[in-house]
């Protein structure tokens, strides 16, 4: 029998593969990569009876029109999506995130685009027939590594789907109820000592603005210059995502998952790991604060943040 | 050894072995880096993800949900490191066309650095480099440390896209461009050789830290005609 795939009809802004990442490869220069907001990638695997380590579609702004062929599926969508599905007859539904639907042959899946946030995911039970590379099926645009040739889809590529194992499409939902903050929470950097006092309280004091310089790989955001009275430059060092680094413009840049693996701009701070979800889903123009944390703090925060999905996780059992 | 140890964020350990770029301190770094990487193939120690050395640094990032900063910082403090004497390092000679075609930056060095082009490569093919560590592209070698007469700084404005296999100089340090990337070295030829390959997924880098690179010229007709 022939796989089921999906068919790209409309690729939309950035749609790629994406799941927890792969480990151990920043000494080559390669980025983790992974999907921006993993907690709504694990909640999408879960909602379709997935392994939480599945591969699934991650969308950016506008995101893809999908027509089912050869099968009978079981999807997800998580995030604040808006997404209709366009059954077989051209009847329409309005789609609704953390729930799962079922999609027949010929079905079509518009999602049409992300409300107040960037990035959104679609799981199908069973994942998606892709291979992995360096134990990962995320696409790294940046380097070309991952399923499709390491390149974002276009019009009329095809996503093949694994064949399902659940012999009856269960139906699931979560009640997922999360207003962020624009408060990020952040720990010092190496180099907080370089900015002068003046700086600092500024840091911590006024709002940042995040432009239009936003991907995968960071968000560049426009504030107060932060005066260095140190280097404006270090010693090319190791990056790890949430590292917020300040050239010598004195603008801060947040490295997301596809950052460069070294850098040799001063570290002022590293925004906490409980926050990492948030701070990728911010869209331009939106005003931020940062809060610092201690060490303990941070972790405590973070304990809450995995309570929280774990939670969310339970309610689809 | 490590001087000090600090957290970046709540997700990885920061280690410092000095502010000074030299071969003895990177050979530390590097030995702490393979110590703990058979330690992590081994399955000796848990949810650490990452590690990043550099010319004297080495972060060591970790899953939270595993492991935390507490027990890393005292994994790395019980360490005792022993000199690899037997290490894996290799000798690797890279051939480079210096034609002024691939030569992108010639003119540039010989305004700044007042010696021709051929005083120029003479220093540079004249010297076995370092790798003191790769990445910031994949498999991107930085190597030192270059002849004090061709050390020169950073193009003042970088190339949007530097050509791939560009073989680049700034300061005391010489590169290879393993991918068509943005870049601001001062490129002085190219090499049709290989540097990353990602089919070789157990070593997919040509030169990885610790090893010893030379570099030999060769005609643009052997450039061309390169086969591997």
């Amino acid at each position: 029998m022939n796989k089921a795939f999906f068919e790209i009809l409309r690729a939309g802004v950035n749609t790629t593969i994406q799941d927890k990442g792969r480990n151990h490869l920043y000494y080559l220069g390669i980025a983790v990569s992974g999907a921006i907001d993993q907690r709504n990638y694990i909640l999408s695997n879960k909602l379709v009876e997935n392994q939480l380590n599945e591969a699934v579609v991650e969308f950016a702004y506008q995101g893809p029109l999908l027509k089912l062929k050869n099968g009978r599926i079981n999807f997800a969508i998580s995030g604040d999506i808006l997404f209709k599905i366009i059954r077989k007859n051209l009847e329409v539904e309005d789609g609704e995130c953390y729930k799962s639907y079922i999609l027949d042959e010929d079905d079509q899946i518009d999602i049409i685009s992300t409300k107040n946030s960037i990035y959104g995911y679609l799981a199908v039970n069973g994942g998606f027939d892709l291979k992995k590379t360096w134990g990962s099926y995320s696409i790294n645009t940046k380097a070309n590594i991952g399923p499709n040739d390491g390149k974002k889809y276009s019009l009329n590529d095809k996503i093949f789907i694994k064949k399902s194992n659940t012999k009856n499409l269960i139906k699931k939902k979560i009640n997922y109820n999360y207003s962020p903050d624009n408060i990020i929470r952040i720990i010092k950097g190496t180099n907080f000592d370089y900015f002068s006092k003046n700086a600092t309280d500024k840091f911590f004091k006024e709002d940042f603005l995040i432009t239009n310089l936003v991907d995968r790989m960071g968000i560049r955001l426009k504030g107060p210059k932060l005066e260095n009275i140190v280097n404006t430059n270090i010693k090319s060092e190791g990056l790890v995502r949430g590292v917020i680094q300040v050239p010598a413009d004195g603008n801060p840049i947040i490295m997301l998952s596809d950052h460069g693996t070294v850098g040799g701009y001063p570290k002022i701070g590293v925004v906490i790991a409980a926050d990492l979800d948030l701070i990728g889903q911010l869209a331009p123009s939106t005003k931020i604060n940062f809060k610092e944390v201690s060490l303990e703090e941070a972790q405590n925060i973070f304990k809450a943040y995995s309570d929280d999905t774990n939670k969310y996780l339970n309610e689809c059992n | 050894m490590i001087k000090n140890i600090s957290n970046l964020g709540d997700t990885a350990v920061y280690c410092d072995f000095g502010s000074e770029v030299n071969e003895s301190i990177n050979i530390n770094v590097i030995d702490y880096f393979n110590h703990l990487s058979k330690l992590i193939k081994e399955k000796k120690v848990e949810g650490i993800t990452n590690l990043t050395p550099s010319y004297n640094k080495l972060i060591i990032s970790f899953d939270l949900t595993i492991t935390n900063y507490k027990k890393i910082k005292n994994l790395i403090e019980g360490l005792i490191i022993h000199r690899d004497i037997k290490n894996n390092n290799q000798k690797i000679k890279i051939p480079v066309c210096c034609d002024d075609e691939y030569a992108l930056d010639i003119i540039r060095l010989i305004e700044k650095l007042k010696i021709n082009k051929g005083q120029i490569l003479e220093l540079y093919f004249n010297k076995e480099y370092f790798c003191y560590m790769t990445g910031f592209i994949a498999g991107m070698p930085f190597l030192g440390d270059l002849n004090k007469n061709i050390r020169c700084d950073r193009l003042e404005t970088p190339r949007v896209k530097m050509p791939k296999g560009s073989v680049g100089i700034t300061e005391q340090f010489a590169n290879i461009y393993t991918f068509e990337s943005p870049g601001g070295w001062n490129i002085i030829g190219n090499t049709p050789k290989k540097i990353f390959d990602d089919k070789n997924l157990d070593q997919p880098a040509l030169v990885n830290p610790g090893d010893k690179v030379s570099f030999y010229q060769i005609t643009k007709e052997e450039y061309l005609n390169w086969n591997e």
